[in-house]
């Protein structure tokens, strides 16, 4: 462990810490935010009780799916309109403004047609997801040089092989920012979804504890969603540090 | 105009030809014929005459180098013998067959820029294209092995590019091409990253090679004394669009090495090359300077 990542626990312990003493002490009222050391037990409990685990599920099970088919589909899509220079002119101004359109207008419009299940938010969290696979692979594709094309193209590859063996590993990298962002858009999507409008789900039990002025719920729900995404962005960070390292970026 | 260049017949040839040990008439490996290359006009930039109109026979087993001034169309004629570029006229033949838009089976590049893969280690960038045409993992080993020796390359098997010096990640691209046994090898000044110990010690190693495997060898490289001393043949360039201005023959013998350069008619050769160069260099510079301003 390096001396920043200690520095990095101290400065998180030592707001925690504060934080604790502070609600303790009746520093900050309790209807504000509870003591931290609640939050961990009623988090602990939530799970422990099983009353948390259906939301929990739902809410992974569409982050999955959406990032699942957001990266497929954005790689492959990303990949055709990289090898269609005049389309891509075309979309340019489409990807520039993507992220400003508020996809959650729509929202209502997939609830009307899929009623209140888990396609609605799922669809959302795969157009939060979608668009930046896409710019990410197309990005990386701009940068490989040409000479791998060259090289695969002495090696006699087939189109198949060449993107497989070549153009996939080459773009990697960004082609993993591409999956990260995916994944936290997926993320977000979803939760912000089953905030507004659902019956299941980590955002929905976080709406549902606020709405009924169960503190002692809402922060416990905040701290699994934070914890949740924390881990999943530590996860996703180491791995992109090992690809980086071996070639010399990082 | 095209300046042809095989002159066929007797005289100082004849020595060398017996070292060849190759028939009177050696059999025409690689041929261009009244060959143009013109970039066609993009994104603003206008169409840009690179390259001819140029004939070239590469007989069978014969080393052939090219010089020429920086941007004169070097790199351009390699992708057209190599079927990587389609030519605006004239025609490319490989083995006696015209190359039509796709590389043909037993031709090897190695490129002027660095084309090691970074995420495959040293052993797996020379592997990969026997994987790819399905070798047996018996046969690859040996073939790696023995080009990981020959490039002095052994203790990096395991290394990523990005770990490697610029001359070592060259070395790789070197040994990538050979792994896969070329009939063909061109190489786009494949010495440009190396010091000049190096540079001779692989210059020799080159020479080895093409002994041993009776590859045809076509080299580009900006060092006069480089190409006067490894090739049979030196092809002088004219500034772009790239014709040769002369081709000459160095007639040295078959199994010559790098000491080959404390001969006398080496001096000769390398100043002949740099009479017929300096003219053309200053131009391509000139060009280029107009250009800035
Ligand atoms: N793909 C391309 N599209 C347009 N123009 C090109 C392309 N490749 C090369 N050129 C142009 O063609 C000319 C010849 O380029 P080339 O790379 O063949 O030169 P070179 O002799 O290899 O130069 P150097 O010695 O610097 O490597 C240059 O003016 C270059 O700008
Ligand atoms: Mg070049």
């Amino acid at each position: 462990m390096t001396r920043a990542n200690l520095l990095q626990i101290a400065v998180f312990a030592a707001l925690f810490g504060l934080l604790e003493l502070g609600t303790q002490m009746g520093w900050i009222s309790r209807f504000t935010i509870i003591p931290p050391s609640e939050m961990v037990t009623g988090a602990y409990n939530l799970f422990a009780s099983g009353k948390i685990v259906p939301d929990f599920v739902s809410t992974m099970w569409s982050v999955i799916v959406a990032s699942l088919l957001a990266i497929a589909t954005g790689f492959v899509a990303g990949a055709m309109v990289h090898s269609l220079p005049q389309l891509r002119r075309t979309l340019d101004p489409f990807f520039a403004s993507y992220y400003a359109v508020p996809i959650f207008a729509f929202y209502p419009l997939f609830i009307f047609i899929f009623g209140l299940t888990d396609i609605p938010k799922m669809i959302i969290a795969y157009f939060y997801a979608v668009v930046a696979m896409m710019i990410n692979t197309m990005n990386g594709l701009d940068r490989m040089p040409a000479v791998y094309s060259k090289t695969a193209r002495v090696l006699r590859m087939s189109g198949t092989a060449k993107t497989f063996w070549v153009t996939l590993p080459a773009a990697m990298p960004y082609v993993f920012t591409g999956v990260k962002l995916a994944i936290a858009y997926a993320f977000l999507g979803t939760i912000a979804a089953e905030f507004i409008l659902s019956t299941s789900g980590l955002g929905h039990a976080i709406s549902f504890a606020y709405l009924n002025f169960d503190n002692n719920g809402l922060y416990s729900n905040i701290l699994i969603v934070l914890t949740l995404s924390v881990v999943l962005n530590m996860v996703l960070f180491y791995w992109e540090r090992i690809l980086l390292t071996r070639r010399g970026l990082a | 105009m095209a300046a042809l260049i095989s002159k066929e017949g007797a005289g100082p040839n004849a020595l060398s030809r017996e070292l060849h040990s190759t028939p009177p008439f050696a059999e025409v490996h690689s041929c261009l014929r009244g060959v143009s290359k013109v970039y066609p006009e993009r994104a603003g930039n206008p169409a840009l005459h690179a390259l001819g109109p140029i004939d070239l026979d590469l007989k069978k087993g014969e080393f052939f180098a090219v010089v020429g001034p920086s941007g004169c169309g070097k790199s351009t004629l390699l992708e057209v013998l190599a079927g990587l570029s389609n030519v605006t006229e004239g025609t490319v033949t490989f083995e006696g067959n015209a190359i039509t838009g796709r590389v043909p089976d037993g031709v090897g590049v190695v490129f002027q820029e660095d084309a090691s893969f970074p995420w495959l280690t040293v052993w797996d960038n020379l592997a990969f294209g026997l994987r790819r045409r399905g070798m047996d993992a018996g046969s690859i080993r040996s073939r790696v092995k023995d080009a990981l020796a020959l490039t002095g390359l052994s203790d990096f098997a395991k290394a990523y590019p990005a770990q490697l010096s610029g001359g070592m990640r060259q070395r790789v691209c070197i040994a990538r091409t050979l792994v896969t046994e070329p009939r063909l090898i061109l190489l786009d000044e494949p010495f440009g990253a190396l010091d000049q110990q190096t540079r001779l010690l692989m210059g020799d190693e080159v020479l080895r090679l093409w002994r041993e495997t009776g590859a045809t060898i076509l080299l580009i490289t900006h060092a006069l004394d480089e190409a006067a001393m490894l090739a049979d043949r030196v092809g002088a360039m004219s500034s772009r669009p790239g014709r040769f201005l002369d081709v000459i023959e160095t007639n040295w013998p078959k199994d010559r090495d790098s000491r080959i350069a404390s001969a006398e008619s080496f001096g000769r050769i390398t100043g002949r090359l740099w009479s017929l160069l300096r003219n053309e260099s200053r131009n391509a510079m000139g060009a280029a300077a107009g250009k800035l301003k």
